[in-house]
């Protein structure tokens, strides 16, 4: 009995004036969020409106000249035809890193869910995973080694035809495209995985011992069951790619001129910051469309 | 079919490595044209010694990084604290707030950032840089000690209070320590975001002011030599060895099976 009371006791807490010393609970919870919901505010979603307002701009407001408000810049698409081809460029990129990807990604993250256990599983994670987090202009800037004209692709090919041609291919979109493929494949491998690791050995044992053969083990259990993996890796390499400017500047020197490398020039060169602001907003609500059409794989991947 | 799997991922690794490691070679060859044969020689890192623009912006790197990481590993443990031990309403709204930093291309929060710092008078310059990664890396951290605190039972800290302990004092006597292997984990992520970016500091530097990424791009727009492959291959080594010690400390999905 009297070890029962003093369990009630711990359990239940000594009453008292501590209650009263503690604030009210949404003070403490507002305290620990402020700080990092100011700091965002202030970084990320007043420079974002700051930019919408910039968008309607009819000049940059730097000089003295007067500033009206206008539509001029979100009807750049078709006032200035050639930047519908440039967006169908960065689209196109994007469509073939993003195909690359999946594919390349996919078949990666099969063979390291079935071919792989235990240590060496976890060390080839790793190291697909090593390059993604390191410096991303460094990695494209490792490309024009290898693909310049004598650069590393051309000697192995010199080690073996030793009077062919060279095949250098950089200042190309193939050149951006693979630098692109590069730079998010680890990303693609790893939302694939995460998804294809949950599934249980029995039921490929069982789908194999019942006499399916590997193509409807394929179609039938692995890619539907990497299918949200598939799909967040894709609007994950999507969305940046079709935001990049570095790789097709680096890679694709004169041809790599996409959305991205415009608007890089319209805030550095050109100085014509309302319509790359424009431009960036309308990237922006593709971006935003995207993920709204995905949200509900998304937010699955990520609870899981 | 085992064997297929694991040749095919040996390729990926080839394909992932052979450039980083033909650009890391390359900063030991002699020729300034990257001609071969190769002559193994340390001439461009003896040159990286004298060039007093790319060591500057290699310091200003590591200083900005170092800041990074201390302010939003302090400010993201906070959040990550209310957000996973606390019931509010909206919570989930500030959890999608989140997003931004992480989800839209940096080109555009870039951009923005520069647009609006010009605006507001706040500039560019070293203290915008620092904003700009602070708010980076935030969400990482979030993230990083979020997936700490789902290890840590909530009942430990109940039943700490249960006994008489205020909920600071539990928090920093329980929680805390139990916690503290995924917020060095944080930590090593956010230094290594910073010291990685490269877009929203390229919109963000001065002529005066800029990080090694920032320097790297422009001299590689400007005709390169095998020094950019020197300091590269210093760049990425550091950030391969704090993402690798990060992997020793915060192993994701591996934490939860320690009770």
């Amino acid at each position: 009995m009297r070890s029962d009371s003093l369990l009630n006791e711990a359990v239940r807490g000594p009453s008292g004036p501590r209650k009263h010393r503690m604030l009210p609970s949404w003070v403490a919870t507002t305290a620990l969020l402020l700080p990092t919901y100011a700091w965002l505010t202030l970084a990320v979603l007043l420079p974002l409106l700051t930019m919408l307002v910039f968008s309607f701009m009819s000049a940059t407001p730097m000089g003295k000249a007067p500033i009206t408000f206008t539509l001029k810049h979100y009807r750049a698409f078709i006032d200035q035809p050639y930047l519908l081809n440039i967006g169908w460029t960065s689209l196109v990129i994007g469509f073939w890193t993003t195909l690359l990807c999946a594919i390349f990604g996919f078949l990666a993250a099969v063979a390291l869910a079935r071919a792989t256990v235990g240590r060496m599983r976890e060390t080839l994670l790793i190291l697909i995973l090593l390059p993604f987090w390191t410096n991303g202009l460094v990695r494209v800037f490792s490309w024009t080694m290898v693909l310049r004209e004598n650069g590393f692709l051309d000697n192995v090919l010199h080690m073996f035809f030793a009077d062919a041609g060279s095949i250098s291919f950089l200042y190309s979109r193939y050149a951006i495209v693979l630098g692109l493929v590069h730079g998010y494949l680890p990303y693609m491998i790893l939302t694939c995985y995460i998804a294809l690791v949950t599934i249980d050995d029995a039921i490929i044992e069982a789908a194999a011992s019942l006499g399916a053969r590997w193509w409807t083990i394929l179609f039938r259990i692995l890619i539907p069951m990497a299918t949200p993996g598939l799909i967040s890796g894709a609007v994950l390499t999507f969305v940046p790619v079709i935001g990049s400017f570095m790789e097709p500047r680096i890679l694709g020197g004169k041809v790599g001129v996409t959305m991205g490398t415009v608007i890089e020039d319209q805030f550095t060169q050109a100085f014509n910051w309302p319509l790359g602001a424009a431009l960036s907003f309308t990237l922006l609500a593709v971006v935003l469309a995207i993920f709204a059409t995905f949200s509900g794989v998304l937010r699955r991947g990520a609870a899981a | 079919m085992t064997q297929i799997g694991r040749i095919y991922l040996l390729v990926v690794l080839f394909f992932l490595y052979t450039p980083i490691i033909v650009m890391m070679a390359m900063g030991f060859n002699e020729s300034q044209l990257y001609e071969l044969p190769f002559t193994f020689s340390f001439r461009w890192y003896e040159a990286l010694l004298g060039n007093k623009q790319l060591l500057t912006a290699g310091m200003n790197s590591i200083i900005i990084a170092v800041i990074t990481s201390v302010l939003a590993t302090s400010l993201g443990t906070l959040a990550a604290t209310a957000l996973a031990r606390r019931t509010f309403r909206g919570k989930s709204l500030l959890q999608l707030l989140l997003l931004p930093p992480i989800a839209i291309p940096w080109l555009i929060t870039g951009t923005a950032m520069l647009v609006f710092f010009y605006w507001s008078g706040i500039g560019r310059g070293m203290h915008a840089l620092l904003i700009g990664h602070v708010a980076l890396a935030i969400p990482y951290v979030v993230l990083v000690v979020g997936t700490g605190f789902k290890t840590i039972r909530a009942d430990l800290e109940e039943a700490a209070m249960s006994l008489g302990s205020t909920p600071v004092h539990a928090f920093f006597t329980i929680t805390l320590p139990l916690l503290y292997p995924s917020i060095l984990g944080a930590a090593l992520f956010a230094f290594a975001v910073s010291l990685d970016q490269f877009v929203i500091s390229y919109f963000l530097a001065t002529p005066g002011y800029s990080t090694l990424p920032v320097q790297i791009y422009s001299a590689i727009r400007k005709g390169f030599t095998p020094e950019i492959n020197a300091i590269s291959t210093l760049l990425l080594l550091g950030s391969m060895t704090v993402i690798l010690i990060f992997a020793r400390f915060a192993k994701p999905g591996d934490t939860s099976d320690k009770r």
